[in-house]
């Protein structure tokens, strides 16, 4: 990580109170960022447009894990997401608001599904037993 | 605490419960739209539920392989991967104070941002004139809203960047106008991170079999 993060000074040493001098990006960074991002981005296109699995339980698990390597590889490398950031505020609401995604995602898809299961009786799916 | 206990032992000086090395956020902004970002993030994360819930009930109707045609979404993806990197150039050249470069960085990143809406924009009303618009089924509901509402954000994000230009080439860099930067940079690199969710969970996933 090359970012340079100037944390704990007080406000007499710096002339800008704009704050943007406190993250200092770099094109190193910002080519490594694209060329990851690049690679994970092609995998799984090629991959699914080539039609190369067959079937999709496995395939829908590749393709979500590296959507997640990718998140993260957009997080640290253009959005500068580190531990120090703004005193570790920002990596603090970032994980508060993981939790919330992860339970609103998983919460919404496992009710649902059951749901779905629960409120189709077996006997009414066959027309037969239909009164 | 040990300052305090110090103050106490000592009686030199007047009782205090606070610290002196106190002092505020340096740059409040940027944590302040980081948190507006987060709360975006939970949108999305609701419309993404929709979308998992939604996403397989096509009521007699298409279905997402047969509708969703991935060359389109693969460009669409590059055009914003590509816009991610250009404001990412944008961004150097602001921190060099070179105004020129940035200025054509920017200009670069709205044509991408252009490119992208315009082939959404082509996508969705080839999917309306196909009959396969959002009130077809469950599935082209929660669709469009959740890649709709992405590209609403990337319209608002082209309208932010002219806007900044303009305030940009009436004041030059000063340090607002940098501030108003950083947080579009922001903004626009986190629309690429949503984007990464809706083409993995929508349409690569959509179409597998």
């Amino acid at each position: 990580m090359s970012e340079h993060i100037e944390a704990q000074h007080g406000h007499d040493e710096h002339d800008e109170h704009d704050g943007v001098s406190q993250v200092h990006a770099t094109l190193k960074g910002y080519l490594r960022g694209f060329m990851l991002a690049a690679i994970l981005t092609i995998i799984p296109f090629s991959l699914v447009m080539t039609g190369a699995f067959a079937k999709s339980g496995p395939a829908d698990a590749l393709i979500l894990f590296l959507a997640a390597i990718q998140i993260v590889v957009h997080m640290v490398y253009f959005l500068h997401m580190n531990t120090k950031s703004e005193g570790g505020w920002n990596m603090l609401a970032l994980v508060f608001t993981i939790v919330l995604v992860v339970i609103t995602l998983s919460g919404s898809i496992w009710i649902m599904f059951h749901l779905n299961d629960n409120m189709m009786p077996a006997a009414m799916q066959d027309p037969r037993n239909l009164p | 605490m040990s300052e305090t206990t110090m103050t106490m032992s000592g009686a030199s000086e007047p009782l205090k419960f606070h610290l002196e090395g106190e002092h505020h956020v340096e740059n409040g902004t940027l944590l302040g739209f980081w948190l507006y970002l987060m709360s975006d993030c939970l949108i999305f994360a609701c419309l993404f539920a929709a979308y998992g819930v939604l996403g397989r009930d096509y009521a007699g109707g298409p279905s997402a392989a047969q509708v969703l045609e991935l060359p389109v979404v693969a460009l669409n993806t590059t055009l914003l991967l590509f816009s991610s990197i250009t404001y990412g150039f944008a961004v150097l050249e602001m921190q060099q104070n070179r105004r020129g470069p940035m200025m054509a960085w920017l200009v670069v990143t709205g044509l991408l941002g252009a490119g992208f809406i315009a082939l959404e924009l082509t996508e969705f009303s080839h999917l309306i004139a196909i009959g396969a618009g959002p009130q077809r089924s469950a599935f082209l509901t929660s669709f469009f809203t959740l890649v709709g509402t992405h590209g609403l954000h990337v319209t608002c994000g082209l309208i932010w960047l002219v806007v900044l230009m303009v305030q940009v080439s009436k004041k030059g860099l000063i340090p607002a106008n940098k501030r108003r930067l950083m947080c579009l940079s922001m903004f626009w690199h986190f629309l690429d991170v949503v984007w990464v969710g809706v083409f993995s969970f929508v349409y690569l996933m959509g179409v597998l079999p």
